[in-house]
């Protein structure tokens, strides 16, 4: 007789109670237990990660509540840092952050969209590929490999020849000599950024080549045909239409390069205050946490390191929320 | 015909700039990784695999901190993987169009960037206050926190990549979508999957921030995980920044073994990622 076919228990309602039937309607049960519980299962592992989020903020919060208890709002307003008074406020370390971040991604910016336009519109294409893996391995290296990197090699380079070159030409402009003035230290908030700077251009790259990339041929092919030249075209047809998602690539690159430690650790100097000089050692919310964490005695200096941590995600969280945002919005376009 | 001089000047200028920078990127790559190779290569003996890390002025190796870093990251991919993968599973194959995949996704991409030292004093508090100690443990959830939005990505990027006449024809069949995901969306894009896994790896073998209060440091050998470890990163920072020249040499040797290590899985993972979307 051979064996059964499904059509064959169907027609022959004799089959029901044997044990094929039966076997195959267990299986069937059992089939639809194990896809809910896996359905449950990555569902459960999915908000897990909004969990983690929410983790990482409450216990931040929590952490953070005895300093602002302390000093109230004052603490962001602040710049004394002294653990043997307990008097703590985080405005050198946020001057700090801002500063090396802002002045990073002055040089990142215009190098990392060159590379990605010389990665778009001039790179022969044999080349594209082993260089934009090249340019993206700099992402890959571990930051404090760029630290020591920084503190050996770079910093002594910038206060042989950089900085007292910089002290020399500007010290008779008004402005310029204030914000290069004092010791040539080599390490500094100048550094540091530079370094920070190095550390980002490789996601801006990124981003940006891969929204030029959407830019339809049609488009750029129509600039050419009524003469532009290359650039003209970069300029007037490329840009203006990933502006947004441009936008978006260099805020995600703000945003590491506000939340970097270890590399600014080794070169910005760890000083509590704040320089009207670039050339003045500084310091960072995140070198901060890092060189001062393990050694914080007492809970109103721990907790004022939390609230420091909480300060930083906060910024982070914002600039990256907006980068994505953007980036978002740019891809519902191109769909 | 000077408007032309003038645009094909301006067009030379500023795409001879685009060239320049190029080369400023490529020159930063070379310098960095020639450095590390010069002096890293300097320090590099049987002794550093062999002995563990030395008191101040005396010779010595890395072999506790290279241990402390293989037992560290194998453990956070452990804590971190499954979570990850199930994770990106649900966005990709039950969820792909639900509010909660959306919300995770936007989520998961602010904490693939959001800083590493945060991690490690969310870490700090939930693990090492409460137990009143450092530990290899927390130091390895730490990493584990960090891998998940990098697996979560990934794996979603690689399962929509499977082509949906597959599942359809899996689902012809009869088979749920469980064995539909298990059977052949996973087997599909298996090498993709493996791909996020290795840059995950990449990634935190290289954290040092998240360590730093949780690991904390261990000048001995230790496979105790309730009690601190060292850790290649942790163990740079520490000797880097030290004045003793021997624990500066030993640096460098470090710097140069993590940065080989790293960067040769980031391009193992994009030579089998690139595989997967050239066929």
């Amino acid at each position: 007789m051979g064996t059964k076919k499904v059509a064959d228990f169907a027609i022959d309602t004799g089959a029901l109670d044997s044990t094929e039937a039966l076997d195959r309607r267990a299986t069937l049960r059992r089939f639809k237990v194990l896809d809910t519980v896996f359905r449950l299962l990555t569902m459960t592992a999915a908000s897990a990660v909004l969990v983690l989020l929410g983790g990482v903020i409450a216990s931040l919060v929590i952490g953070s509540l005895p300093a602002f208890r302390a000093f109230g709002l004052d603490f962001l307003t602040t710049q004394s840092w002294n653990p043997v008074t307990e008097k703590f406020g985080a405005l050198a370390p946020i001057y700090g952050t801002v500063v090396t971040s802002a002045l990073a991604m002055l040089l990142a910016v215009p190098v990392g969209l060159g590379i990605a336009i010389f990665l778009t519109e001039l790179c022969p294409y044999p080349l594209r590929r082993p260089i934009g893996i090249a340019i993206e391995l700099l992402a890959g290296i571990p930051s404090i490999i760029y630290g020591i990197w920084g503190l050996f090699v770079l910093a002594p380079l910038i206060q042989q020849y950089v900085q007292p070159g910089l002290i020399g030409t500007f010290s008779n402009v008004p402005v310029l000599s204030t914000l290069f003035a004092g010791p040539p230290y080599g390490i500094g908030v100048l550094t540091a950024s530079f370094i920070l700077a190095i550390m980002v251009l490789p996601f801006i790259t990124s981003i940006s080549r891969d929204v030029f990339d959407t830019v339809p041929s049609v488009l750029k092919e129509a600039a050419y045909g009524v003469g532009c030249t290359t650039w003209e075209v970069v300029r007037s047809v490329v840009i203006p239409y990933t502006r947004v998602g441009v936008i978006g690539g260099v805020m995600l690159g703000l945003g590491r390069a506000l939340g970097e430690t270890m590399a600014v650790t080794f070169v910005i100097g760890n000083a509590h205050k704040i320089s009207a000089s670039l050339l003045a050692p500084g310091t960072t919310i995140s070198a901060t946490i890092a060189n001062e964490f393990t050694e914080a005695v007492g809970d109103i200096y721990t907790s004022s390191l939390i609230a420091l941590g909480l300060i930083l995600f906060g910024i982070t969280f914002v600039i990256l929320a907006l980068a994505r945002y953007m980036l978002m919005r740019l891809e519902q376009k191109a769909a | 015909m000077a408007i032309y001089d003038r645009r094909r000047g301006r067009n030379g200028f500023y795409l001879g700039l685009c060239y320049v920078a190029t080369g400023f990127g490529l020159a930063f790559l070379v310098w960095i990784l020639l450095t590390l190779i010069y002096n890293g290569a300097k320090g590099l003996s049987p002794a550093v695999f062999t002995q563990m890390t030395p008191p101040p002025g005396s010779e010595g190796g890395l072999l506790n901190a290279i241990l402390g870093s293989l037992v560290m990251t194998g453990l956070g991919i452990v804590v971190g993987t499954p979570l990850g993968m199930l994770a990106g599973t649900y966005m990709a194959e039950y969820g792909r169009h639900s509010k909660l995949a959306a919300v995770v996704r936007f989520i998961n991409d602010i904490l693939l960037s959001a800083p590493s030292i945060v991690v490690g004093l969310f870490i700090y508090e939930v693990m090492v206050a409460r137990m009143g100690h450092f530990s290899a443990l927390a130091g390895a959830v730490a990493l584990g926190v960090i891998v998940v939005p990098v697996v979560v990505r990934t794996t979603e990027d690689m399962l929509l990549l499977v082509p949906n006449p597959l599942r359809e024809a899996a689902a012809a069949l009869g088979l749920p979508r469980s064995h539909v995901i298990g059977k052949v969306a996973y087997r599909a894009a298996r090498a993709g999957l493996i791909t996020g896994v290795l840059l995950a790896v990449a990634r935190i073998s290289g954290e040092t921030a998240p360590l730093l209060f949780t690991a904390l440091n261990n000048q001995f050998y230790s496979t105790n995980l309730d009690a601190p470890m060292a850790s290649l990163p942790v163990v740079i920072f520490q000797f880097a920044l030290s004045p003793y020249k021997e624990w500066q040499q030993l640096a460098w040797t470090g710097a140069l073994i993590i940065t080989a290590a790293v960067l040769s899985l980031s391009i193992i993972a994009r030579v089998l990622g690139a595989q997967k979307s050239s066929s």
